[in-house]
């Protein structure tokens, strides 16, 4: 018996067996394309048809959703998305490609739109033919989320759109757009509302989408210029001003500590990407020769770096485990709103850590064939910063921690 | 065997927690600790050890001292996930006592069978007991004894004896003419002399013990097998000190940073206070974390035991070493002086990050296990 199967009601017992079947005679064969390392770096069509198709014939088998209601598209059960989750996990899956869709605009949408909006919305989110992106950053709204200046102005029950929005991963994929919009000029928090927006309905039509290119060379994300965009009424989340709450359960579901468990797949084996482990800088040590005799793995300062990742990443793991053991928690959100904090930055230190490790051959990039595991940990470090500037950046998670957990006086 | 999801942390265990969380907070106050052990700040005065026995019996006649003594020997039997509870409460209260002593000879006796069990009665009883295992250069490789057993009793000394003043029994490593044994003896058995170390933790004593021909029974003759499996628990529960004890030093140091005013604002207010603080947070619940997953390895995955006792000492040796240098520093000049509490805290956590390995000791111990000797 797996470790998670002991504990599971009988509702997810009978829920896990469905789904390792299931998985067992319908998980997706290799793809004939490159896989990108997630969802946020897809850049072809190839890749995302793939990744499509997976997607829905897990929502059609009922393993995406579990635990939203049956009227939203949802599969009606409770706390069975985990278990849908981790069999997929332990099945070596690809992910899903609609990350954003599932993880933020979904329990958005869910907490907050009307019921008309969710049943038409929400199963075509869940089975991925509708991707979602996410409009919050602008030019001039990064950490300072609330001074977002895209502005909507009312006329009937339309609202109409103009303004600027930054950073969109999948955006050049997106049917649709969870937006925090101003719709009063004259306060910062209390004028701001939220909508659902279309896109690809609406590029030529008042719509704009332009990618932007990483510092890795790779694009995945783009802009998203507004210009006299028309919405209705009924795609707005929630009351007038309110926008800043509904921000707030988008974010604490991004930052894995929301109510809902989000739908996730992964662990397929592909042989461009790795996995930002300690593990595999383990074997990579052992790869990587210093001399006839020996390789990093021999190198004692090395092995205690590693082991120093090591150690945090069995920490990070553990945070999780324990997030479900109340006797030892003091705080209910001082581990929840931790993790984005350090799975980012662990992420991060392993992969510089994996280019000190390559030692000179860290230097060799994706378009050379010398280049050790074919390029992808300077990759991984370079797109790390992604992780710890999205969704609010460290400093900020640092500043939340500091304010909601610690209670200290909030900074500015 | 697989880990139970929540560390076999039953309803006993949160009990025992709580119960022990409470008997310090109302028995034994920061206040307490203060006067008890840090009344004379000379630094050349002589060793002393200060204590508050009569607290310590309460705590004894409530079994505290015998959770880990196995049931068959009239003991309590409890895992060791619900002892680090306990030992968390007891770090976080930084009681000076025999505890952590007692519990370690516990472990060491448990794996020397049939032998052990009248020494393990003896601590089933209330007696408490701490290991004379290291030398002078305070190795932390087992069996780095400078002990010999003859015929005639053990001879040489034992050095790096924790709380040897307080404790009524000694567990010795020595050598012998077949290899490496264990031995139990009463501190006052002839032959033993006990000259006190002028150690910089306050919450603590410590000796180097000399052997003169003294009496003892033996309980092992495979020590090495006995220590390796006791040391497990034994980084385990010192890391649950050290756990709590950095869960005094945060609170405490936040309490300061949210009453403390500078510059029109508290000093939690200002990002170079509330970070640092934050990042002991991370640090303290990585420790914690691993503490508790290394107790469920003792209790029921006992050949990762030592890998998950390794990952939390280090981890809680280098997190006690951040936890005390910002205590100090986020109170500013009155964290330096005498009056204010956080020297007792940083003192002792200074004191247990070096114990039983440090944090290189132990990953260069774990690179082994996991990469596999270096070449």
């Amino acid at each position: 018996m797996s470790e998670s199967a002991r504990k599971d009601t009988p509702e997810q017992a009978e829920f896990r067996a469905y789904c390792r079947e299931w998985l067992a005679a319908n998980k997706p064969g290799e793809p004939s394309v490159r896989l990108p390392q997630s969802p946020l770096e897809i850049m072809t069509e190839d890749q995302l048809s793939y990744l499509q198709a997976w997607q829905k014939s897990a929502y059609d088998a009922g393993l995406v959703g579990c635990d939203y209601p049956v009227e939203v598209g949802g599969g009606g059960r409770s706390n069975c998305q985990t278990v849908a989750n981790e069999e997929m996990m332990a099945a070596r899956t690809p992910f899903f490609p609609n990350v954003i869709g599932l993880g933020m605009a979904a329990p958005t949408v869910f907490y907050h739109a009307r019921e008309d909006v969710k049943s038409e919305l929400l199963p075509r989110l869940f089975s991925g033919e509708d991707i979602w992106c996410q409009g919050f950053s602008e030019p001039g709204a990064g950490s300072d989320l609330a001074s977002v200046q895209t502005f909507a102005e009312r006329k009937g029950d339309k609202w109409v759109i103009n303004g600027h929005k930054v950073w969109t991963s999948l955006a050049h994929f997106a049917e649709w757009m969870i937006i925090l919009l101003r719709t009063d000029k004259s306060h910062k928090y209390d004028g701001l509302s939220y909508f659902v927006v279309p896109i690809r309905s609406a590029l030529g039509k008042g719509v704009t989408v332009r990618p932007l290119i990483k510092i890795t060379g790779e694009t995945g994300f783009n802009e998203v210029i507004f210009d006299n965009l028309e919405v209705d009424d009924r795609f707005r989340l929630d009351e007038l001003g309110k926008g800043w709450q509904v921000a707030m359960t988008t974010l604490l579901h991004e930052r894995g500590a929301g109510e809902l468990q989000t739908p996730r797949a992964g662990g397929m084996k592909n042989k461009s990407t790795h996995a930002i482990t300690a593990g595999n800088v383990i074997e990579l040590a052992k790869a990587c020769k210093r001399g006839e005799e020996n390789s990093a793995a021999d190198d004692p300062l090395l092995r205690d770096k590693i082991m120093r990742q090591l150690i945090r990443e069995e920490g990070l793991k553990q945070n999780q485990r324990r997030t479900r053991v109340q006797a030892l928690l003091d705080h209910p959100m001082r581990l929840p709103l931790q993790n984005k904090l350090l799975a980012s930055e662990i992420a991060q230190q392993t992969a510089a850590l994996a280019l000190e490790v390559e030692g000179m051959r860290s230097s060799l990039y994706l378009a050379d064939e010398n280049a050790p595991a074919g390029g992808q940990w300077p990759l991984a470090y370079m797109n790390s910063y992604g992780m710890t500037i999205a969704a609010g950046t460290s400093e900020v998670q640092r500043n939340i921690l500091g304010e909601r957990v610690l209670g200290l006086a909030k900074s500015k | 065997m697989a880990q139970p999801n929540n560390y076999g942390f039953g309803e006993e265990a949160a009990l025992l927690k709580e119960s022990a969380r409470k008997f310090f907070r109302e028995h034994f106050t920061t206040d307490k600790l203060h006067a008890l052990v840090a009344a004379d700040h000379n630094p050349d005065r002589a060793p002393t050890c200060d204590w508050d026995q009569s607290l310590w019996q309460k705590l004894v006649d409530l079994g505290w001292t015998m959770l880990a003594v196995p049931e068959s020997a009239g003991g309590v039997g409890m895992p060791v996930a619900a002892v680090a509870g306990l030992v968390e409460e007891l770090g976080r209260a930084a009681f000076p006592c025999p505890l952590l002593g007692t519990l370690n000879a516990t472990y060491v006796l448990i794996g020397c069978g049939a032998d052990g069990e009248a020494a393990l009665a003896d601590i089933a009883s209330g007696e408490s007991a701490t290991l004379a295992f290291s030398n002078r250069h305070g190795s932390w490789d087992p069996g780095a004894t400078e002990v010999r057993h003859d015929a005639d009793g053990l001879h040489g000394s034992a050095w790096f004896v924790q709380d040897a003043a307080k404790s009524d029994r000694l567990l010795v490593c020595a050598h012998t003419e077949n290899g490496l044994g264990l031995f139990w003896l009463p501190m006052n058995a002839p032959g033993v002399s006990r000259v006190a170390d002028g150690i910089v933790d306050l919450t603590r004593d410590q000796a180097h013990i000399r052997f003169d021909g003294s009496p003892a029974v033996q309980v092992s003759a495979n020590a090495l097998a006995a220590i390796n499996n006791a040391m497990p628990a034994v980084w385990t529960l010192l890391a649950a000190d050290m756990v709590g004890a950095a869960e005094w030093q945060l609170q405490t140091s936040v309490d300061y940073a949210a009453t403390r005013k500078q510059f029109d604002h508290t000093l939690g207010y200002f990002q170079a206070i509330k970070h640092p603080l934050v990042e002991v947070m991370l640090l303290i619940d990585e420790a914690k974390s691993l503490v508790y997953n290394a107790a469920c390895a003792c209790d029921t995955e006992v050949g990762k035991a030592a890998q998950y006792a390794h990952m939390a000492k280090a981890s809680a040796s280098d997190m006690a070493a951040y936890a005390s240098s910002r205590s100090v520093q986020t109170h500013g000049g009155i964290g330096f002086t005498w009056e204010c509490h956080v020297h007792l805290y940083f003192k002792r956590q200074k004191h247990s990050q070096v114990l039983w390995g440090d944090g290189s000791w132990h990953r260069a111990r774990l690179a082994d296990i996991l990469i596999g000797a270096a070449a």
